[in-house]
């Protein structure tokens, strides 16, 4: 588990998960999570519903505070600096909340200036990041007036904004036709070289075009950790392996 | 762990006060409810000033039966503004986007604050046109209706302010207005002799006085005689902070929920 075993000449851990646990109403929804992933490696985080991807997405991004354990994105740990871990930090939530009554730029504007970049700065990201999100032609139109499809490529341009060495994206093409999906996956390769990529999906036919290394969790947990086409082989194909694995797991859960 | 973020945070707990805040009041401007609040609002002030308040009648230059109105028309008024601060986000989920920048708690319940004040500010220029009329009608006292209208503005940060809170408390934007109604209600109507008579009665005089220290009545009335007491003004700061710190507070529980 944790680093899959890599060796460590791919450069820096830019995101590591130790032992990340919370839990709701006495239950465990994160049950000691840990991770690590370099510049380059876009890990799919998968797992049936209730798994705790979402809670895990939550913790790392600030929002929940772990119970125990922590995650540290560019050596700065969450629970002890949480701004400057978020500062490092793009985040594409579940279902890409957005402000309606904003136009795509106002809304790329405002995260620009929640994160802290100048004028300049802000103009020329809000620039790059609709051109790699490809939303230029939807820039007038208030986002409430939006296609799903439009909205979740706003909310992955949001996650862009000022260039973040780590991005979490929680089911980044979910609601795209499929030339969408194909661009929202060619733009996440183009990132990858120099960035740390967690993804959360469904899709499990998307995971190999998308991602370096596979993690399966199943009740808090961890079940498997590898890389796609190494799980797919061992297991028989992804699908297979994701419903065998938890399968396995929720049997030997006492 | 290694290289440093691309952009460092902003410092201090207020970082993101003034993105919040330009956020806020667009979504005021860009949406009807600025636009209703105001003109309800200032057709609500009208009638209560010149019928109500009898404006013509009393034959003098001031602006006392506008002032009066004040406190009343903010219990009902100024929880409306604020009703959506925070309710808004939970609902639009928007609330998850926001706890992942690098913002401070209070940055941010200030920035939705001040843009709040800020319509409420707009409300009160667009009274100026009374403050002219009396001004044609006779000879008044430019200095103490500018005092009074600058307490108005802190009295109103007030209001806004426990709007904010329990904003952020409630799970609705309905359930946040009714709530915000009765506190504000409760903090206004304290100054009322009637309420002060029935508490002297039954608790003595000393919890009378304590209570009226309290009330919004107590401190704005001093302004409407033209009167600047230091206290009033670092009561409705201390209010202000007071409710605001709760409002970060409990947005803060909220986002663990």
């Amino acid at each position: 588990m944790g680093d899959s075993g890599d060796n460590t000449d791919r450069g820096p851990v830019m995101l590591e998960l130790a032992r990340l646990a919370k839990r709701f109403g006495g239950r465990p929804a994160v049950d000691g999570i840990s991770l690590a992933l370099r510049r380059g490696d876009v890990l799919g985080f998968l797992g049936p519903n209730g798994a705790g991807k979402s809670t895990t997405m939550r913790m790392i991004a600030g929002v929940l505070t772990p119970d125990s354990g922590d995650a540290r994105i560019m050596g700065h740990s969450i629970t002890e600096n949480r701004r400057a871990a978020q500062a490092a930090l793009g985040y594409l939530p579940e279902g890409a909340p957005l402000y309606n009554e904003m136009t795509p730029p106002e809304f790329l504007r405002f995260l620009a200036e929640a994160r802290g970049l100048g004028r300049a700065a802000r103009e020329a990201a809000v620039e790059r990041v609709t051109a790699d999100a490809r939303i230029g032609a939807v820039t007038g139109k208030l986002i409430g007036e939006l296609s799903k499809g439009y909205r979740r490529r706003v909310g992955l341009a949001g996650a862009l904004i000022g260039d973040p060495p780590v991005l979490l994206l929680d089911e980044p093409t979910d609601g795209l036709d499929p030339n969408q999906k194909r661009a929202v996956r060619a733009l996440i390769a183009r990132m990858a070289e120099g960035k740390a990529i967690l993804i959360t999906t469904h899709t499990l036919e998307e995971v190999p075009a998308m991602c370096t290394r596979v993690v399966i969790a199943h009740q808090g947990r961890i079940v498997a950790d590898d890389v796609p086409e190494a799980l797919a082989a061992r297991e028989g194909g992804l699908e297979r392996a994701f419903a065998d694995l938890t399968y396995r797991a929720e049997a030997l859960t006492p | 762990m290694m290289d440093a973020p691309v952009f460092p945070p902003l410092p201090g707990a207020l970082a993101g006060l003034g993105a919040v805040y330009r956020r806020e009041l667009n979504a005021y401007v860009t949406t009807p409810l600025a636009y209703v609040f105001l003109s309800v609002f200032l057709v609500a002030l009208g009638v209560f000033t010149w019928e109500a308040g009898a404006f013509f009648s009393l034959g003098r230059a001031d602006l006392a039966a506008f002032f009066a109105w004040h406190p009343w028309l903010y219990v009902v008024f100024l929880p409306a503004l604020a009703m959506r601060l925070w309710a808004d986000e939970r609902a639009g989920g928007t609330a998850e986007l926001l706890f992942s920048l690098p913002l401070g708690l209070p940055g941010i319940a200030l920035g939705k604050l001040f843009a709040a004040w800020t319509v409420a500010a707009g409300a009160l220029v667009l009274t100026l046109p009374m403050w002219i009329t009396v001004n044609y009608l006779g000879e008044a006292d430019n200095a103490a209706i500018a005092l009074a209208y600058g307490m108005s503005f802190l009295m109103a940060g007030a209001y806004l302010s426990v709007g904010l809170a329990l904003s952020a408390l409630a799970r609705s934007q309905v359930t946040a207005f009714v709530l915000s109604v009765l506190v504000a209600f409760v903090f206004t109507s304290a100054g009322l002799p009637i309420v002060l008579s029935g508490v002297a009665d039954l608790f003595g005089t000393g919890v009378a006085e304590a209570i009226a220290r309290l009330s919004f009545l107590t401190h704005f009335e001093a302004a409407q005689r033209g009167v600047l007491e230091l206290r009033s003004v670092l009561f409705f700061a201390g209010f202000t902070a007071l409710w605001v710190s709760l409002s970060a507070l409990w947005a803060g529980q909220a986002r663990e929920a």
